[in-house]
This record gives structure tokens, C-alpha cells and sequence, in this order.
């Protein structure tokens, strides 16, 4: 094992490093950090930006982004709690909002693909768009949810873990599996990648990206599903900048913004670095601006090393 | 491109145009008030901040980048300036916001120019790091200027009955095309934004221009903030939110490619002129505001999209 | 017996050249076939209608003896067609197996991946290769000529009746040559045909049962191996006399202008030195790949040695920026005109005052009546056909664009001019007047270096050459000593 190697290793693996140090950071300083109960609450946290993460790491992969789910996982919260209001079973609420945001993710692939525009400007007409949408449906008022059993839904807990928790584990490892072990999921690197190469080699490129567009609106329309149960509200501004957050943790997870290259596991390790940012900073009691400024500088930080990265694979090319 | 529109620019406008008249000739009927001049200039009033902060973006822009921070640039730099009101003076005040406001742009710049990272995740990144500066700044809680005097002038004074963040905004924008387009600086942004490496083999530093780039985002940032502060004469944490997805929704609405190498700075201001007679119009009409969103979507989409096809159009010709 | 492949009178055109002009070329089972000629003569092209890349404007291919239209690599692809490519096509993340059968993977019936069927068939065809990579190593991790392996992979996997290889050894050492070889000759032995493209006469000659030489797009003839030799086949693919084609400036040579020794650059050449004086044209001669841009491009500044000096007219100076260079006189036409050449976006007027904007401005200001009369004066100087200053390059031919680019440089007055491929892809008449200008500019004392992969072109040019091969100088000619035997010799046979 080379110098060049173990570089590459440490690299490759820096989010998990990252991880260790903030987790080791926050338990010094603060007693509660280190509970069941706090690990737990760091989980359910982590939930609702890694279900989107999900979705924007299969995105990226392919060398697109998606800006627009968290405005989608606004109006499928707005949905599933305002149609039960009027009267819809509860699991038919539910099942609108999810079509809602499968069905826009699908609608922004397919402009992306049949425009050959950039899916930053689509998604960014999306993100405007989609909140516009929220906004006609809400009228700009906050939703409440009429049926308090519907909170009931997610107090499953499996010792410390929620069901939230594990509902979010679960899609992650199981579109881990798709990117390890199915047809999709291999290619979306081989599309990333090359998009030439892959489409003389076969690949139908649109109708991959097509594809991972729609997964990303479905995993925000139930990211947006699970935050009304768990608040009972649907707020006409929720997920506002979620889209950034997203974005931070997975870069800070390793994808490469040009595509071809991450994996989910290494996501979920960004994901959890931000959730015990923001979870430790809290049990600090810090304000919310050194959040946001923390935030921020990591992932300024995450980008050196993701360039940093992105050298030593042009070098190991050309080696 | 850089002195006139090419045929597929101009094809793709017209087709912007006839809809456009299209729609103010609806609103003018539904709305007769729409087209009186109290309207018109209260139309420009309220784009004019916008306006100028596109301006410098469009330099980002045309050079092949982002700048998304501008939204909380213009929260922190409103923050500053009316806060600095009441410490520093006007004057002081004035010169402080602008420094800072370079000061942002030449830390974008840095990042992005001379280390060569994602402009995306850059500005994303700042646009958090701004937010909270501007909460820290705060302290959560409004702020006010306690005693306004000749500040008040550039966002609610009038000269020759046009308001003077509209003569601002025009002014700094003939400077800027100026700047574009007959200056050395303003080829070196065409050519950086055109083909970098081409740049790079004419002995131009992409880092540089680059640089310089964000450097005007943050100094028209700056100016945006001098205009919103002596409108309201307050700020509180969340003033500029959203401004960056209006800045960038009138670029490319005005035509520049976010792909860099093309546009003008005369386009950015049509664009969110554009915008700021649809958001008018909609409301006169009785529409609630957040219509303006769903038309904006799909504006933009149909414009870019038009605009792909006509070039291609072209390059198979 | 009938051809596996059968090629009749196929052209093709690009806008302002004529790439293939009535091509025949057959192909036999069993047969490694040399499809030879110089950059620009039309191989590249052939290849790429055949890999089903691009459509053919006229003739046609018969395969087995069937009419066929390819329309996608794909379709080449089932009909047992391979192209493998010079530069590689694979996905660094993905394993070797996965890379191999990319587009075919065997998934069962909702789409997942039979991995262990998948890796078995790969194993069994880097086996039959004697390749001893994984089917599951991460191809990104693999060397150069491994994953070269991993790209050959494929004719088994796909089992290829007709298989193009491009270059193939060009990253190879020799002992993976042979290796290659022993390949070769195994899809021989099972009746797979092989178009096989190279420069390297050596190899040629090795492994080959025939050659095609095509220049200029016009199929010279086809030779059996066996009974020809090198200087038959370096005739054909130069075909005609030199001195009608190009015009050799006068030898009035001045003082130095330029002298490098030591050059070096790890990864890309080592210990190069030369010097080039006033008045004089120096060719630099070798194959793709060999080192000379990545030399000139350390003189222009783009990237920097790692160790040598430099004298500039009789000084010694540091290594320059671009920017420096420039201003002291070194200008440099790259390579790739399209990307590092021009802004296609922008005009003519913009491109040609580019790398002296200063110059053309007073405190910054653009002084656009100036850029209007160099403008104008290098239009006409050149004879660029052009419908308006602001017209963008993208819609003008290659020549024109090329000559947009001369004239970026020469209204700079450089002291040291450095022309990089001048006339790659441009059609006969730009090719020539290009020519025409070199000579006149060394008359008026200009020193130029001429770096290009065409032979008669160097030879046609220079007044003294350098070759260079594996990032090497391996040669160098004046006077009688430039023919086109030497300089292969020297880049071909190299004893590196």
C-alpha cells in the first residue's frame, strides 16, 4: 500500500472521519450528548434531509441536481394534511401527496431530457414554480391537521429509533441496493460518467435520468408526508433551503458534482454529520446563526476536499 | 454574440415579445390602471432593486458562473447599512455596506476564481454563512434607522418625478454595459465565460476575471442594500430572502445563457423588467401574489426552452 | 470464400472537406488488415462509419455479405462490429465486468444485476485474453494498458467477428505488446477479422496480412504484406512530389531567438533541447502523443517544466506566464484550435484583439476603430471568408477559423511564432496559403516552430526538423538528411 493509496483511502473515507471528530467534539463537551435518547433524536433529525439526500445523490450521480424538492415536499405535506380535511380517507391524502411529488420529479426529468436544458434552470423554475403551487393550494396559511390521530402514525419506536428513523434507513439501504445491485443503479454511474460512452454502449440516457428525477420527487413527497404527521401542520414555507442542506450533505458524502462518482453510504455519512452539528449545537444551546455559519463553512471546507479528490483521480487517470 | 443578438436570439425574443404584449393588452383591459404612468413607475420602483443586484450577477453569469448568495448578501448588507445609520452616519454607513458588500464578492471570488471551486456550492454555502452573519448581526430582532435624513433619498426620493432608485438602477446599468462591453475587463469576462482554456491561450487569467466578476456581484449587492435600507429604513433577518432566485430569474429570462460566454447587461434588466410586469399585472388582476410564482415557471421554462431549440436550428443550418 | 466485410465506393463530406472519396476496402476471416495514412487521410473517418458512429454519404457495407446501414455503435455492435478506441471509454467507478458488457448486463426479470453470471463470463473473457485483472476490480484503479485490456475484453465478450483497433499499443509497454499480439493472432485463429490502425511500421509488418493505404481520402491501393516493404507503403501514403505543395522560405537566418536545454517535465518529455534562430522554420516531428505540445505549451506557459533553462534572443529568462510570453514576442496556435484556439461564440474582430487587449485600449477602454482596422487588414491579408466581424467562429469552416487564429497572433508582430498542428483538418487551399504565409513570415525574419503529425508537411516547411518520440528528441535533420525515410526511422524505430 502506496502513499498515493492510503491518500486516496483517507480521501474517499474523509466523512467518516468528519463524523467521528464532531461526534467525539460534541460528547466532550456535552454530557447528553452521548444518551440513547439523544442518539435516537439525532436519527429521527436526520430523517427528513437524508429521504431527500437520498433522491439528490442518484440525481447528481447522473451529472444533474435537483433544486426543486424542497418546495415538492411542501406541497405533498399541504396535500396529504389538506385533503383529509376535506373529508379524504386518511391513506388516500397520503397517497396524493406522494403521486403529487413523484409525479412533478417525473414532469422535471422529462423537460430536462426532452429540452436538453440544464436542470439547474428547470429545477430552479420548479423550486419558484412548485412554491407557487403550495401557495395557490394553502392560500398562504398554514394547514392544520383536523384528525389528532394522524400524528399517531409515526410513535412507533423500536428501543430509541423511530419510525421515522427507520423508514429513512430503510429506502437508504434499500437504493443502496439498487445502485449496487441492479441494472439502474450501476448504470447511473456509467451515465454520470460518460453520457457518450454509455449511450453508444446502450444505455438509454434519458430515460435514466428520467427515472432519477422521479424517485428524487417521490423520496421529497414522502420526506414532506412524514414532517406533517410529525408536526401535524403543513406550513406553506416548509423545506424552504432544504434543497441547500441536501446538497451540503451530500457533497460533504463525497459525490462528485460532474457525476459518476459517490454512493449512498457515504451520504448517509453526510447526512449525520449535519444532524449532529445541528443536534450538538442545540444541546450547546448555541443561536441559530452559528449554525448557519458552521454549516456553511464546512461544506466550504467539503469542497476543497471534494477537489482535492477530483485531482487525485486525474492524477490516477493519467498514471 | 457580444455586439448584436444573433437571428435565433432574436427570433426567440420575438416570440417573448408577442406574448408579452400579448399579456400586458389582457391586464390593460382587466386592469386600466395597469398602464398609467403612477403604475408604470411603480413598476420600475419596485424592480429597481432587483435590477441593480442583477447587474452584477449578469458579469458572474456571462463569465460562466453563480452567485447564489446575493439573496442574504443583500439581508446582512441591509442589516449593516441601516444599523451603521444610526452609528457611523450616513456617509459612513454608505461606505461601510459598499466595503463589506466587496468584501463578500471577493471572498466568492477567491473561493471560486483563484481555487477553482464549484461556483454552486460556493454561493450556496455563503448564502448560509450570510444568513447567519446577518441573524448574528441582528440579534434576531429588527432594526431601525432612528433618525433618516438625506439617506432617505435614494430609495423614496424622486428627480424630475422618477424615483431615485430607478434613475440608480439605470444609471449603474449603463455603467455596467459600459464596463461589458467596451472595456478590456468586459471581452476578458466574454472570453472566459466563451471557452476558458481559449482565454487561458490568450494570455487572459480566467482566476482573475473571475474574480473581478464577483467582485461587482458584491458591490451591486451593496447597492441593492444602499436603495432597500432607505426604502424601509429598517431590515430584519429574513429582507433579502428569495432576491437571488429573482435575480437569477430575470437573467435568464433576459436571455443569457447560464452556461456562460453570452448576454448583456440591457437583457438582464428586460428580464426582470419582464418579471416585474407580470408579478404587477397578476395582481392587478386580483390575482393572489404567489401567482407570479407559476407563471414565472413556466416563462422561464418555455424561454429557454424556445431559445435551445432555435439554436439548434441554427447549428444544423 | 466470401469478405466478411465488404466496403464499396463509400464517401463522406464535412463542411469545406472532403474526408472519404470512393473508398473500397474488404475484409477476410481470419485477416489483420492495416488500414494506414497520414493524419487527415481519412481513418479515422472510415473507422467511425464503420463503429456505426457516423453514416456514410454514399456507397455501401456489406457485412456477410448482407447490405447493412448502421445507424448506432449498438446496432454495430449486435452485428459483431467493435470498435476499440484509442481513447478509452470506461466508467472509473464501475467494476471491469460491469465495464466490459456495459449495456448488455445479464439481469434477470425485474432488473437486477446477475452478478455472479456477470463476473464469470467477464472472468472467462480477460482469461482468454491472459489478463490477469479481477472481473471485479474497480476499473479505476487499474493502469493504463490494463484498462486497455479491460476495452479488449470486450471482442470476446461480444464475440466480435470484426474488430477495429485504433492504435492500439500507443500506452503499451513492449511486453504487453507481445501480449496484444499473441491476441491478435488467437481472434486470427478463430476467424475474427481485424482492421488494424497504426503508424508504427515495425508492428505493421509483425502482425498484419495486408495493407490499405488511404491518403487525402482516396484508397492508394492494398498490398499484400508479405510481399512489400516499408518504403513501398511510405510512398504510397506520401504519394507526391513535395516541393510542388509547398513553398520553403529562403535561408536567411539571423540571430537566436529562442534556446532551451534540460527541458524537463515529468510524465510528459524529458531532457529536451533546442534553438531556433530569426528567419528560420523549425519542424518538429512525431507521432500523437510524443511530447511536443506538452513542450511547447511549458515554453508558452501553460504548464511548467520541471527543470530546464531557457534563453530568449541570447538571455537567460525565467519560465513565463502566458501572459509574459506573449508580451515578449512567444505566441503559441494550439493544438486544438476549437478548444484552445478560438472563443467560437464571439466574433472575429473579439477573437483577434484577444491576447492584446491591452494594446487595443486606452485605461481599459476598448479603441474600437483600431479593432475594426485589424480587423479588416487581417481579413484581407489572409483572405478569410467571413460575413461580418461579429459573425460567431462556430459557423466558419476550419480553415477560416485556423486562419482567425494566425491572425490573433501575427497582429501582435511576434518575434518567435509557434504553430501547433497549423493545418489539422482545414481543406487543400487554406492548407497551402498557411503554408504560403510561413515561408514569407520566416523571409521577414520571423523564427517559427512547426509542430505536425503530417509528414510532407514538415518536410515541405522546415528548413531544419527535430523529432520526438515518447516524450523524447530522437532526431534531428537538415538539408539533404530530410526525407521521409529518416524521420519515420527515427520516430518509429527509436531505441527507447
Amino acid at each position: 500500500m502506496n502513499g498515493t493509496t492510503v491518500r486516496r483511502l483517507a480521501a474517499d473515507h474523509y466523512v467518516w472521519m468528519l463524523l467521528a471528530l464532531v461526534c467525539v467534539f460534541f460528547a466532550l463537551l456535552s454530557p447528553h450528548f452521548l444518551t440513547a435518547f439523544n442518539i435516537g433524536n439525532v436519527l429521527t433529525q436526520s430523517a427528513f434531509i437524508g429521504l431527500l439526500a437520498i433522491g439528490m445523490t442518484l440525481v447528481i450521480l447522473n451529472g444533474e441536481i435537483d433544486l426543486s424538492v424542497g418546495a415538492t415536499l411542501a406541497l405533498s405535506a399541504a396535500l396529504a394534511i389538506g385533503l383529509q380535511n376535506s373529508g379524504w380517507p386518511t391513506s388516500a391524502a397520503i397517497a396524493a401527496g406522494l403521486l403529487a411529488g413523484t409525479a412533478l420529479g417525473f414532469i422535471n426529468g422529462a423537460v430536462v431530457v426532452a429540452s436538453g436544458m440544464h436542470s439547474f434552470v428547470v429545477t430552479l423554475g420548479a423550486l419558484i414554480g412548485i412554491r407557487g403551487l403550495v401557495f395557490v393550494y394553502t392560500k398562504g396559511n398554514a394547514l392544520l391537521v383536523e384528525d389528532f390521530t394522524y400524528a399517531d402514525l409515526l410513535e412507533v419506536h423500536v428501543g430509541p429509533v423511530s419510525l421515522t428513523a427507520i423508514i429513512f434507513l430503510g429506502m437508504l439501504a434499500f437504493f443502496q441496493w439498487l445502485l449496487s445491485a441492479s441494472r439502474h443503479g450501476r448504470e447511473a454511474y456509467a451515465v454520470g460518467d460518460n453520457p457518450e460512452a454509455a449511450r453508444d454502449a446502450g444505455v438509454k440516457v434519458g430515460r435514466h435520468k428520467i427515472i432519477n428525477f422521479t424517485i428524487s420527487g417521490f423520496l421529497a413527497a414522502l420526506c414532506g408526508i412524514l414532517l406533517s404527521i410529525r408536526l401535524g401542520t403543513a406550513e406553506p414555507q416548509a423545506g424552504r433551503i432544504w434543497e441547500l442542506w441536501t446538497i451540503i450533505a451530500v457533497v460533504l458524502g463525497g459525490t462528485r458534482l460532474q457525476g459518476g462518482v459517490g454512493s449512498l453510504w457515504k451520504t448517509l455519512g453526510g447526512v449525520l454529520v449535519l444532524a449532529v452539528l445541528q443536534n450538538g449545537l442545540r444541546l450547546l444551546n448555541t443561536p441559530n446563526h452559528v449554525e448557519l455559519i458552521v454549516m456553511g463553512v464546512i461544506l466550504m471546507i467539503a469542497l476543497g476536499i471534494d477537489r482535492l479528490m477530483t485531482l487525485l483521480r486525474a492524477r490516477e487517470r493519467t498514471a | 454574440m457580444s455586439w448584436k443578438s444573433g437571428a435565433a436570439a432574436g427570433l426567440r425574443q420575438g416570440g417573448l415579445w408577442v406574448g408579452f404584449v400579448l399579456f400586458m393588452a389582457i391586464v390593460a383591459i382587466n386592469a386600466p390602471a395597469f398602464l398609467s404612468p403612477g403604475n408604470l413607475l411603480d413598476v420600475l420602483r419596485q424592480v429597481s432593486i432587483t435590477g441593480t443586484i442583477a447587474l452584477g450577477v449578469t458579469f458572474v453569469v456571462i463569465a460562466g458562473r453563480l452567485d447564489l448568495s446575493v439573496g442574504s448578501g443583500l439581508t446582512l448588507l441591509t442589516i449593516i447599512i441601516v444599523d451603521q445609520h444610526n452609528h457611523a452616519g450616513p456617509a459612513g454607513a454608505i461606505a461601510l455596506t459598499l466595503l463589506a458588500g466587496l468584501a463578500i464578492g471577493a471572498w466568492n471570488g477567491l473561493l471560486v476564481g483563484f481555487l477553482r471551486f464549484n461556483a454552486l456550492i460556493v454561493t450556496l454555502a455563503m448564502l448560509s454563512v450570510l444568513q447567519g452573519l446577518a441573524l448574528w448581526y441582528s440579534g434576531g430582532s429588527n432594526v431601525s434607522v432612528s433618525s433618516p435624513g438625506w439617506f432617505a433619498v435614494f430609495g423614496r426620493g424622486t428627480w424630475l418625478g422618477i424615483p431615485v432608485p430607478v434613475l440608480l438602477m439605470l444609471a449603474g446599468a449603463a455603467l455596467a454595459a459600459f464596463l461589458l462591453r467596451r472595456t478590456a475587463f468586459g471581452r476578458a469576462v466574454f472570453a472566459v465565460g466563451g471557452n476558458e482554456t481559449a482565454a487561458l491561450f490568450s494570455g487572459i487569467s480566467p482566476a482573475r476575471t473571475v474574480f473581478l466578476a464577483y467582485l461587482l456581484s458584491g458591490f451591486s449587492t451593496a447597492l441593492g442594500a444602499i436603495i432597500m435600507g432607505s426604502r424601509v429604513m429598517g431590515a430584519q433577518s429574513t429582507i433579502g430572502q428569495g432576491y437571488e432566485l429573482n435575480v437569477l430569474a430575470g437573467i435568464i429570462l433576459g436571455g443569457t445563457s447560464l452556461m456562460g460566454g453570452a448576454g448583456s447587461i440591457w437583457r438582464t434588466l428586460w428580464g426582470v423588467l419582464m418579471l416585474g410586469f407580470i408579478q404587477n399585472g397578476l395582481i392587478l388582476m386580483g390575482f393572489p401574489f404567489y401567482a407570479q410564482w407559476l407563471v414565472t415557471w413556466g416563462v422561464i421554462i418555455a424561454a429557454v426552452w424556445i431559445d435551445l431549440a432555435a439554436k439548434r436550428g441554427r447549428m444544423l443550418a | 470464400m466470401t469478405d466478411l466485410l465488404m466496403i464499396r465506393g463509400v464517401s463522406k463530406r464535412f463542411p469545406g472537406v472532403q474526408a472519404l472519396t470512393g473508398v473500397d476496402f474488404d475484409l477476410r476471416p481470419g485477416e489483420v488488415h492495416a488500414l494506414m495514412g497520414e493524419n487527415g487521410a481519412g481513418k479515422s473517418t472510415l473507422m467511425k462509419i464503420l463503429a456505426g458512429l457516423q453514416p456514410a454519404d454514399d456507397g455501401e457495407i456489406l457485412h456477410r455479405g448482407e447490405a447493412i446501414a448502421l445507424r448506432s455503435p449498438l446496432e454495430a455492435r449486435e452485428r459483431g462490429i467493435l470498435l476499440i478506441h484509442q481513447e478509452l471509454s470506461l466508467s472509473p467507478e464501475l467494476s471491469a465486468a460491469e465495464n466490459i458488457y456495459l449495456g448488455a448486463w445479464p439481469t434477470n426479470g425485474i432488473g437486477l444485476l446477475r452478478k455472479s453470471e456477470l463476473n464469470r463470463r467477464a472472468g472467462e473473457a480477460l482469461k482468454a485474453l491472459g489478463c490477469d485483472v479481477g472481473p471485479r476490480t474497480r476499473v479505476g484503479s487499474l493502469s493504463i494498458a490494463r484498462k486497455q485490456m479491460v476495452e479488449i475484453a470486450r471482442i470476446h465478450a461480444f464475440k466480435a467477428n470484426v474488430v477495429i483497433l485504433d492504435e492500439p499499443t500507443a500506452s503499451l509497454t513492449d511486453a504487453e505488446r507481445d501480449q496484444l499480439f499473441a491476441t491478435i493472432r488467437d481472434l486470427k485463429a478463430r476467424g475474427v477479422g481485424i482492421i488494424y490502425i497504426s503508424h508504427k511500421m515495425d508492428e505493421i509488418f509483425t502482425i498484419t496480412d495486408r495493407i490499405t493505404v488511404l491518403r487525402d481520402g482516396i484508397v492508394q491501393g492494398t498490398l499484400t504484406t508479405s510481399e512489400t516493404d516499408a518504403d513501398r507503403v511510405t510512398q504510397m501514403m506520401i504519394g507526391r512530389k513535395l516541393d510542388a505543395f509547398f513553398s520553403r522560405a529562403e535561408e536567411r537566418f539571423g540571430e537566436e531567438v529562442l534556446r532551451v536545454e534540460g527541458l524537463g517535465r515529468r510524465g510528459d518529455y524529458h531532457d529536451v533541447s533546442f534553438s531556433v534562430r530569426q528567419g528560420e522554420v523549425l519542424g518538429l516531428y512525431g507521432l500523437i502523443g510524443a511530447g511536443r505540445s506538452e513542450v511547447v505549451e511549458s515554453l508558452f506557459g501553460i504548464r511548467g517544466p520541471d527543470r530546464g533553462k531557457l534563453w530568449w534572443q541570447g538571455r537567460e529568462t525565467a519560465f513565463p506566464s502566458p501572459r509574459q510570453a506573449i508580451d515578449m514576442g512567444l505566441c503559441l496556435t494550439p493544438e486544438n484550435r476549437k478548444e484552445q484556439g478560438l472563443v467560437l461564440g464571439l466574433g472575429g474582430r473579439d477573437n483577434i484583439v484577444l491576447p492584446s487587449l491591452k494594446a487595443f485600449s486606452r485605461l481599459g477602454i476598448m479603441r474600437r476603430s483600431r479593432e475594426q482596422a485589424v480587423y479588416l487588414t487581417y481579413r484581407d491579408l489572409l483572405q478569410i471568408k467571413t460575413t461580418g466581424p461579429a459573425t460567431a467562429l462556430r459557423t466558419l469552416s476550419g480553415g477560416n477559423q485556423q486562419k482567425f487564429v494566425l491572425a490573433k497572433w501575427l497582429c501582435r508582430k511576434p518575434k518567435l511564432l509557434i504553430l501547433d498542428e497549423p493545418t489539422r483538418g482545414i481543406d487543400v487551399g487554406s492548407k497551402a496559403a498557411i503554408h504560403a504565409l510561413i515561408a514569407k513570415l520566416a523571409e521577414e525574419g520571423l523564427a517559427v516552430i512547426v509542430i505536425s503529425s503530417e509528414m510532407p508537411e514538415v518536410l515541405g516547411v522546415s528548413h531544419r526538423i527535430l523529432t520526438m518520440a515518447d516524450g523524447r528528441l530522437t532526431g534531428e535533420f537538415s538539408g539533404a538528411a530530410m526525407t521521409e525515410e529518416n524521420l519515420i526511422r527515427a520516430v518509429a524505430h527509436h531505441a527507447a
